[in-house]
C-alpha cells in the first residue's frame, strides 16, 4: 500500500516551500507574471510542435486544428509570454531600483488578472471558433488576421489599458522614489512601446498602408523598444548578479540606446522593400538595418567583459549563464541571422521563405526567451529565501545545466534546419522558378527541404524536452538549500570616487 | 588622470542617445508622410480599386531592370465592369475575408506571413490557372470548397474548409487581382505570368 505520509514527505523534500515573505510587493506580483509566462512558453512550444508535425504529415489534425491555428497560437503565445516576462522583470526590480513601494500595487494586481483572463479567452476563441465571416465583427471578436497581432480588437483595447496601469506604476513609483539612468531609459521606452501598439489598431483595405503600419508595431517593438527594454533589464541584472558598477552599466546602456535606436528606427525600412512603398527604402532600410548588429556586439562585449572583470563570481550562476546566453543569442540570432538577409539584393530572393523563420526562431529565443529565463532563476532564488545559487549546487546543478544545453541545442538545431530549407527555397522557388505556385511546390518537394522539416521537428522535440526540464528545475532549485546567497563586496562605494584615490 | 575622458563618460553618451533617437524618429516621421502620400489607392504605385476592370500583367521592364505591373485594356472581373465605389466595396469585402479566415498564417501576402502555402502577391497571374478566360470560375470553385478542389502538387498539403461564401470568394478574388497590380519594386523576381506562358 502506498504510504501517503512518506510520499508527501518526499514531495515536500523535492519541491520545498516557497515563502512569499521573502519577496517585496513588486516581486510578489512579478512571480505571478513569471508563472503565467512559463505556462505560455510551454504552450508556445506545444503548438509549434503541432505545426512542425503538420509540415511532415500534412493530414495531422486537418480540418480540426489546422496549421494556421497552430501557427497563430504558437507565435501569439510567444509574444505574450515575452511581454509577461518583461513586465514581471520590471516589477521585480521596481521597488529596489526606486527605493520605495509601488504606487499602485493593487491596480497592478487587478491588471494582471484582467490581462490573464483576456489571454485565456482569446486563446479559447482561437482554438474553438478559429475564423468568422469576412466582416468587422470577426475582427473585433474573433481574430484580426494580421500576423503577430491577431488578437481581436476588444483585446487590443484591454492590452493598452493594462499597459497604462503598468506604465503608471513604473513612472509613478520612480517619481515617488528616485530616478536613475536605468529607470529614465526604461520609462521613456515604455511610452514608445505602448504608443507603437496603437499603430496596429486600425483597419485599412489598402494592403500597402496596412502592412506599413503593421511593421511599425512589429519591427519597432522587437528591433527597437524591446531591445532597449532588455538592455535596461540586463543592466540592472549585471549589477545584481556580479556587482557591476552602476556607472559602467548605465554608460553602456546609453551607448546601446544610441546604437539600437540609431540603427533600429530607420532599419524599419528593410520591411518596406516589397510591399508597394517607394524604392528609396532600399537604401535607407539596407543601410540602417545592416548596422543593427553593432549594438548587439556591444552587449556581448559588455556582459562578458564585466563578468570577466568580476572573475565570473556571481550571486546566481543559472541566471548569469542565461544572461550570457542572451547576449550571444541576441547577437547571433538577431544580429548575424538578420544581417545575412537584410540587404535588398539578397532579400529579393529570401523574402517570404523559411530563411525568415530561421532568423525568427534564433532571434526571439536568443534575444528575449533567454533573459526572461534568467529572471525566473532570480525569482526562484529570492522566493526560497535568497539561498545559495553559485557553484557547487545540490546534484551539481545538472538540471539547469542540461536544460540550458537542450534548449540552446534545440533552438540552434531548428534554426540551422530552417536555414537550409530557406537557402533551398531561395534558389529553387525564387531564383530559378520565379516564385510561381509551381515553383513554390517544387521547392517544398525538394529532398533538402523535406529533410530539413524532419530535422526541425527532431530539434523541436529537443527544445520541448529542455523546457520541461527547465520547468522541473525552476520548481525544485534551491529547495532544502540552507546556505545563503553569495554577498558581493561593496565595490560600488570604492569605485564611485576614483578621483579621491588618485588625488592622494 | 583624474577625470573620465569624454568618450567614456555617462553624460556624453546620454546626450548622444537622446539626439540620435530624436533625430532618427523625426526622419522616420518625415519619410512616413512621404511614403503615405505615394501609396494611396489611385497612386502610381498602388492603383485604384477599379483596376480590377482591366487586364493586369507583370513583365520585365528593361529600362528599370526589374519586373513591373502592366495595366492593359478592359478585362472586367466576372465580365461585369464596376464603378470605383463598387470596386472598393468588393475589394474591402475580400480584404476583410482574408483577415477573418486568417489566410496569413499559412500563406504570405506581399511576402509576409507563414510559409506553409504559396505566396498570394501575384496569385492572380499564376500560370497554373492555365486559361485566363476560365480563371475566375476556377478560383471561385476552389475558395468555396478548397479540400474538394485541392491540388497539392505531391505535398499532401490541402487548404481546409473555411466556410467562404460566394460573395466573400468574389471579394477575395477582387482583392487578389487588385493586389497583383501593386508596384512591389520587382518582387517576386523572374515571375512568368499566365499571359507570358500563353505566348
Amino acid at each position: 500500500m502506498l504510504n501517503i505520509a512518506a510520499l508527501s514527505g518526499k514531495i515536500q523534500e523535492a519541491f520545498g516551500a516557497l515563502d512569499r515573505h521573502h519577496l517585496n510587493g513588486g516581486q510578489r506580483l512579478a512571480v505571478k507574471y513569471f508563472a503565467v509566462a512559463m505556462i505560455l512558453f510551454l504552450a508556445q512550444l506545444l503548438f509549434g510542435l503541432l505545426a512542425a508535425i503538420q509540415f511532415v504529415w500534412p493530414g495531422f489534425l486537418f480540418d480540426l486544428v489546422d496549421f494556421s491555428v497552430n501557427r497563430m497560437v504558437h507565435i501569439n503565445a510567444m509574444v505574450v509570454w515575452m511581454l509577461y516576462g518583461f513586465i514581471g522583470s520590471v516589477y521585480w526590480f521596481l521597488e529596489e531600483e526606486s527605493g520605495t513601494e509601488i504606487v499602485g500595487l493593487k491596480w497592478g494586481e487587478i491588471a494582471f488578472y484582467v490581462l490573464t483572463g483576456a489571454v485565456v479567452i482569446v486563446v479559447l476563441v482561437y482554438l474553438l471558433i478559429q475564423t468568422g465571416p469576412g466582416n468587422d465583427a470577426t475582427r473585433w471578436l474573433v481574430n484580426e488576421g494580421r500576423e503577430y497581432i491577431e488578437a481581436p480588437r476588444w483585446a487590443d483595447i484591454g492590452i493598452v489599458t493594462v499597459m497604462l496601469v503598468f506604465f503608471y506604476n513604473v513612472a509613478g513609483t520612480f517619481a515617488k522614489g528616485r530616478w536613475s539612468g536605468i529607470s529614465g531609459v526604461l520609462t521613456l521606452d515604455l511610452v514608445a512601446l505602448a504608443g507603437l501598439y496603437m499603430a496596429g489598431m486600425f483597419y485599412s483595405t489598402n494592403v500597402t498602408v496596412d502592412q506599413y503600419w503593421w511593421w511599425w508595431v512589429i519591427h519597432l517593438w522587437v528591433e527597437a523598444t524591446w531591445e532597449v527594454l532588455v538592455g535596461c533589464i540586463m543592466a540592472w541584472s549585471l549589477m545584481k548578479l556580479i556587482g557591476a558598477r552602476r556607472r559602467i552599466v548605465q554608460t553602456w546602456l546609453y551607448i546601446e540606446v544610441a546604437l539600437m535606436f540609431g540603427s533600429g528606427i530607420l532599419g524599419l525600412g528593410h520591411h518596406y522593400f516589397w510591399i508597394g512603398t517607394p524604392d528609396y527604402w532600399f537604401t535607407i532600410g539596407g543601410f540602417f538595418s545592416a548596422l543593427e548588429p553593432v549594438p548587439l556586439v556591444a552587449m556581448v562585449v559588455h556582459s562578458i567583459y564585466d563578468a570577466g572583470v568580476h572573475r565570473f563570481r556571481s550571486t546566481n550562476h543559472p541566471a548569469l549563464g542565461w544572461i550570457i546566453a542572451h547576449t550571444f543569442g541576441n547577437f547571433l540570432g538577431a544580429g548575424v541571422w538578420g544581417f545575412m538577409h537584410t540587404l535588398p539584393q539578397i532579400n529579393l530572393y529570401t523574402h517570404g521563405t523559411q530563411w525568415s523563420a530561421s532568423h525568427g526562431h534564433l532571434s526571439f529565443f536568443g534575444a528575449y526567451a533567454t533573459i526572461n529565463i534568467a529572471f525566473f532563476y532570480l525569482a526562484a532564488q529570492r522566493w526560497r529565501g535568497n539561498v545559495w545559487m553559485g557553484g557547487d549546487l545540490k546534484d551539481n546543478g545538472w538540471k539547469w545545466k542540461w536544460s540550458m544545453i537542450l534548449l540552446n541545442l534545440g533552438v540552434m538545431g531548428m534554426t540551422v534546419a530552417l536555414l537550409i530549407a530557406g537557402y533551398e527555397q531561395s534558389f529553387i522557388e525564387r531564383a530559378v522558378e520565379g516564385s510561381t505556385w509551381g515553383g513554390y511546390f517544387a521547392a517544398q518537394n525538394q529532398p533538402w527541404f523535406v529533410q530539413a522539416m524532419l530535422w526541425r521537428l527532431v530539434f523541436g522535440v529537443v527544445t520541448l524536452a529542455g523546457a520541461l526540464l527547465l520547468t522541473w528545475d525552476l520548481l525544485t532549485i534551491g529547495a532544502g538549500e540552507t546556505r545563503l546567497a553569495l554577498v558581493l563586496e561593496p565595490e560600488e562605494e570604492l569605485a564611485a570616487e576614483p578621483t579621491v584615490a588618485v588625488a592622494k | 588622470m583624474n577625470h573620465t575622458p569624454l568618450w567614456a563618460s555617462e553624460s556624453f553618451w546620454k546626450k548622444v542617445a537622446i539626439w540620435v533617437t530624436a533625430g532618427s524618429f523625426v526622419l522616420l516621421i518625415v519619410l512616413t508622410f512621404d511614403s503615405m502620400s505615394k501609396v494611396q489607392a489611385g497612386s502610381r504605385r498602388v492603383p485604384a480599386y477599379s483596376v480590377i476592370n482591366q487586364k493586369i500583367d507583370y513583365r520585365f521592364d528593361a529600362q528599370l531592370n526589374r519586373y513591373m505591373p502592366v495595366i492593359g485594356g478592359d478585362e472586367p472581373l466576372f465580365d461585369r465592369p464596376l464603378s470605383e465605389a463598387e470596386a472598393e466595396a468588393l475589394v474591402t469585402l475580400g480584404k476583410k475575408t482574408t483577415q477573418a479566415k486568417n489566410c496569413i498564417n499559412c500563406h504570405t501576402i506581399l511576402g509576409n506571413g507563414a510559409y506553409y502555402a504559396p505566396d498570394l502577391t501575384k496569385s492572380w497571374l499564376d500560370p497554373n490557372w492555365i486559361d485566363a478566360g476560365n480563371r475566375e470560375n476556377l478560383m471561385l470553385a476552389f475558395l468555396k470548397n478548397p479540400p474538394g478542389n485541392a491540388r497539392t502538387y505531391g505535398t499532401g498539403r490541402r487548404m481546409p474548409h473555411l466556410g467562404i461564401t460566394d460573395e466573400e470568394a468574389r471579394g477575395v478574388i477582387a482583392f487578389l487581382k487588385w493586389m497583383s497590380a501593386i508596384d512591389t519594386n520587382g518582387f517576386p523576381h523572374n515571375f512568368k505570368t499566365l499571359y507570358a506562358q500563353e505566348e
